[in-house]
């Protein structure tokens, strides 16, 4: 099969080049689209553009330096990777945060969950000409940017959760802001919705759009949202529950017609069954400490460092040295706003990780790119790079 | 006045012919038609038949050229290679041009003497006018055309929807 | 006697030129300030007074831009596109009349350039024009995303075009004259003694067909194909940079405010108060105090907020508005500018819906414009044309 880039003499189709700078493949895509006129022909996706070298960064960290890392995998849902990285450590371990951690960390999760979205939505919009969708979409994720904030000091690069538990109590102002931030928020939601949802130009540029069917978007590797609207009830949050998920209520939204339309409706409707999982973990936030008991990985509280002498030890140990996990393998799946985020981690039974392994959920659902443009309108690629909402930093990687 | 505004019209739109038999590159032989045609407009709005100079406009310089051009773009047409011609246009043919001009001058003159000539803003056309005249004396001449013309997008639409 | 006309000819060609530029500064810094509060923020206001010089540094910033000139483009070509676009541009504003005629001291004051017999014809002459500037830009540039965006904007213009020209014909059909100071002047009048003459009652369709098709016109959202930036990046100015943008620009919203003086003019009873009572001739001056006095009190409630000097300026400007208010209380001056006001106002109200739309709605997609176009308003449109002839000939 010839190459995109070099159709045969004579070819009546004109390869474009869109991107990697394009205002609308989201940082570094590029794609080669072969087209018949406006209509594309084939796409190839090349990727690489973005790479970090992040997973093999990793093997020279020690344990917990790499949740740094994980941070700038997926940018817009840095919660999500730490959670996932830290669950498969702890797993490695065999440790168990205590209760308030685990809540904490759900609610921070779905926070992460409404940021990712909020981007998605504004970004997706805009691409279709909608821009103030984007602004307002923005207004709202500034509120939970702040909210990161308050808790680790950083608005995207958070590094907050810690194998064993969390790096600090949140203060004590947190709960509050997010208490107000879920008060008002479905209402901003109705608004986006007012702008978008029954207006006929965005209609017909969604519905219809893009459209994949359950069997190939499950051969091609979809996960999230993107599997969700073609009709499979597939959330790791329910099928495997981790950090007290199964102790939530909620529902997963699911749509059957697998188009652009259905993305939309599905990653609008999480946002609003987000919002009922962080009221949930308010109400039911246990009392308690925000580590584990173990003080050869957990690092020891500044106060008792000054008064007592193992706690200095340990603090020096895990500062200089790293603490050491025991030899082994783990795959440890999240469901990130995106899909099946997952970490694949190995140890040697040294202080740093032997291998790290991500399986990206942005990098398996563009996959399904071609799957969806091909034989549509060069219009339509543009709504449907928005709709399977890629980041490329966790692409590359 | 109105004399220099019609050399100028006039020059401006021989001018753009003769570049439009010269040039190279098709989209510049359009431009230069699209002059011409603006040209004449102008010339006939001197002779104070508005509702002519304006549908010059927007049929020709604005829909029919315009067609033209997306053509001209959608083919991607570069710039042709002349060829070597043949003996007979490069030796006669200024010559015969000539003689075919001056034949149509004495033609023109013959029939209308200059004394005889219509002068500037004398051909008034109101649009209402025209109107009237089209829809009533000349309504079979005007409805045929259409018909012509319905045909003839009906034969495109055909040919154009035709898989190969 | 020639030489006289010409005189004055060139005297107002300059007048509405400079009034015409001036307007379309302040419609991008309009547009830039409305899209702002839509979108929850403020718009430009670091550049004098609320953001008031914004368009000289605009201009400005224009100017001092790399005239960059890629090296694969139809050299001529790509330099006579953007002159094109904004000489068709603005030559269309020759016929727009702006007031009624009014006589002082023995002499007639025309309120336009010129009073054709064929004005409308003649707009849609120029505007017809207008593709030619956006189809060369986007050929002679040599690059692929242009080329589409030209295409797509010859393709539309020709299109929308038919829509355009066949929403107005009901109105041609009611006036019976293509001059727009007679269409106007045939809608003077109120029915029952309240409801202004205006073509917008007898012709609603053709006016919502006539909104529609100016929109794509002048290549707004929800029509903005030809430059869709979330496609072709920047559609047939991709490859422009500097002046030669500036130019595009100038085009683009000098177009704007042609279809909202031409449908101010076609359906809105272009210069007529929309009140029958007498004391509607003092709206004007009661407007304009109005507007002087709320300018005075922001200004001084920014002023406290931000502590720049240049916010004192502004209650000068109220000043000088809240004089022109006054100078309406004098019968020959309201005779003369009450007609211009009225004007005036309604075409804000079509700019402001134009930037209002802009901001709100997403992007149509090619084939439904094409859809749109063909299918929805052009038959709209004639079946209009067909209803309106016939209820006149009955």
């Amino acid at each position: 099969m010839a190459s995109v880039s070099t159709p045969p003499p004579g070819a009546k189709t004109m390869v474009l080049n869109m991107g990697p700078q394009h205002p609308s493949t989201h940082g570094v895509l590029r794609l080669v689209l072969e087209l018949d006129g406006e209509t594309v022909v084939r796409c190839e996706p090349h990727i690489g553009y973005l790479h970090t070298g992040i997973e093999k960064t990793a093997e020279a960290k020690g344990w917990w330096q790499a949740i740094t890392l994980t941070d700038r995998i997926d940018y817009l849902c840095p919660l999500t990777n730490n959670l996932c990285y830290v669950l498969a450590v702890e797993k490695l371990l065999g440790l168990e945060p205590p209760p308030r951690a685990q809540w904490l960390r759900v609610l921070l999760n779905e926070l992460t969950r409404l940021n990712s979205h909020l981007v998605w939505l504004g970004t997706h919009a805009m691409d279709l000409g909608a821009f103030t969708v984007l602004l307002y979409a923005f207004r709202e994720r500034e509120d939970i940017l702040n909210m990161f904030e308050t808790v680790s000091g950083q608005r995207m690069m958070t590094s907050y959760f810690r194998v064993g538990g969390l790096a600090l109590e949140p203060p004590l102002d947190f709960f509050g802001r997010v208490r107000k931030f879920i008060s008002y928020f479905p209402s901003k939601i109705d608004d986006y919705e007012a702008l978008l949802t029954k207006n006929r130009i965005w209609i017909g540029r969604t519905k219809g759009v893009g459209y994949i069917s359950a069997d190939d978007g499950i051969a091609l590797g979809l996960t999230g949202p993107c599997l969700r609207a073609v009709g499979v009830d597939w959330d790791l949050r329910k099928t495997n529950p981790y950090s007290s998920y199964d102790k939530f209520d909620f529902k997963v939204p699911v749509r059957t017609e697998g188009d652009v339309y259905a993305r939309y409706l599905v990653r609008m409707d999480e946002m609003r069954e987000s919002t009922k999982i962080i009221a949930q973990a308010l109400e039911g936030m246990p009392e308690g400490p925000v580590n584990a008991d173990a003080p050869h990985i957990v690092l020891p509280e500044r106060e008792r460092m000054k008064t007592e002498m193992e706690a200095l030890i340990y603090h020096f140990k895990i500062v200089t040295e790293g603490f050491r996990v025991p030899p082994g393998e783990v795959y440890q799946a999240v469901e990130s706003p995106r899909g099946q985020s997952a970490y694949y981690v190995v140890s040697d039974g040294t202080t740093h990780p032997f291998r790290m392994y991500v399986r990206a959920p942005s990098f398996a659902n563009l996959q399904a790119l071609p799957k969806m443009v091909e034989g549509r309108l060069i219009a339509d690629v543009v709504a449907v790079v928005g709709s399977i909402d890629i980041v490329l930093g966790e692409v590359d990687r | 006045m109105d004399k220099v505004l019609f050399l100028i019209f006039a020059g401006i739109a021989v001018g753009a012919a003769a570049n439009l038999l010269r040039s190279r590159h098709p989209i510049h032989s359009a431009l230069s038609l699209i002059g011409v045609m603006g040209a004449l407009a102008v010339l006939y709005l001197l002779l104070g038949a508005e509702f002519i100079a304006a549908v010059q406009v927007i049929v020709y310089a604005g829909a029919i050229m315009v067609l033209f051009v997306f053509t001209i773009m959608l083919l991607n047409a570069g710039a042709e290679v002349p060829t070597s011609g043949s003996m007979l246009a490069r030796y006669l043919g200024i010559p015969l041009l000539a003689l075919l001009l001056l034949q149509l001058v004495r033609l023109l003159l013959g029939q209308y003497p200059p004394d005889q000539a219509s002068s500037f803003g004398t051909f008034v056309g109101p649009t209402e006018k025209i109107g009237r005249l089209l829809f009533t004396q000349y309504l079979l001449p005007f409805e045929v055309t259409s018909v012509l013309i319905l045909v003839a997008v009906m034969g495109a639409v055909v040919l154009a929807g035709r898989k190969p | 006697m020639d030489l006289t006309i010409l005189i004055i000819s060139l005297a107002k060609i300059a007048v509405v030129l400079t009034v015409l530029f001036t307007c379309v500064a302040y419609v991008v810094w309009l547009e830039r300030k409305v899209a702002g509060r839509i979108q929850n923020r403020w718009g430009p206001h670091r550049t004098g007074p609320f953001g008031l010089l914004q368009p000289a540094a605009d201009f400005l910033k224009a100017l001092f831009k790399e005239d960059f000139t890629p090296a694969q483009v139809q050299r001529p070509i790509y330099f006579l596109a953007p002159f094109l676009a904004m000489t068709l541009a603005l030559m269309s504003i020759a016929v727009i009349p702006f007031g009624e005629n009014v006589t002082i001291a023995g002499r007639t004051i025309f309120f336009e350039i010129t009073d054709l017999n064929i004005g409308l014809l003649y707009i849609f002459a120029v505007t017809s024009l207008g593709v030619y500037g956006i189809a060369l830009a986007g050929w002679s540039s040599g690059s692929k995303y242009s080329l589409m965006g030209g295409l797509r904007s010859s393709a539309q213009m020709i299109s929308y075009e038919l829509g355009l020209g066949f929403a107005v014909v009901g109105v041609l059909i009611l006036s019976g004259t293509l001059s727009l100071r007679g269409i106007v002047n045939a809608q003077s009048g109120f029915w029952f003694g309240i409801i202004p003459k205006w073509y917008i009652w007898p012709q609603f369709v053709g006016f919502l067909v006539y909104l529609t098709a100016a929109f794509a016109e002048t290549n707004r959202t929800p029509f903005d194909l030809p430059e869709a930036e979330g496609e072709l990046v920047g559609g047939f100015h991709t490859e422009y940079s500097s002046l030669k943008f500036a130019m595009f620009f100038t085009a683009e919203y000098t177009n704007m405010i042609t279809v909202a003086c031409l449908a101010t003019l076609l359906f809105f009873g272009g210069w007529m108060a929309p009140l029958p009572w007498a004391w509607v001739q003092h709206v004007p001056a009661l407007v304009l105090l109005g507007m002087a006095a709320l300018m005075t009190r922001t200004a001084l409630r920014t002023y406290r907020l931000e502590r720049r000097k240049s916010y004192f300026a502004v209650p000068g400007l109220a000043g000088i508005v809240g004089l022109i208010g006054l100078a309406f209380l004098h019968p020959v001056f309201a005779a003369v500018a009450a007609p211009m006001f009225w004007f005036a106002s309604k075409v804000f109200v079509f700019l402001f819906l134009y930037i209002w739309v802009r901001w709100s709605v997403p992007r149509f997609r090619y084939d439904q414009l094409m859809h749109l176009g063909w299918k929805v308003l052009l038959p709209v449109a004639a079946a209009n044309i067909l209803i309106t002839g016939l209820v006149v000939a009955l």
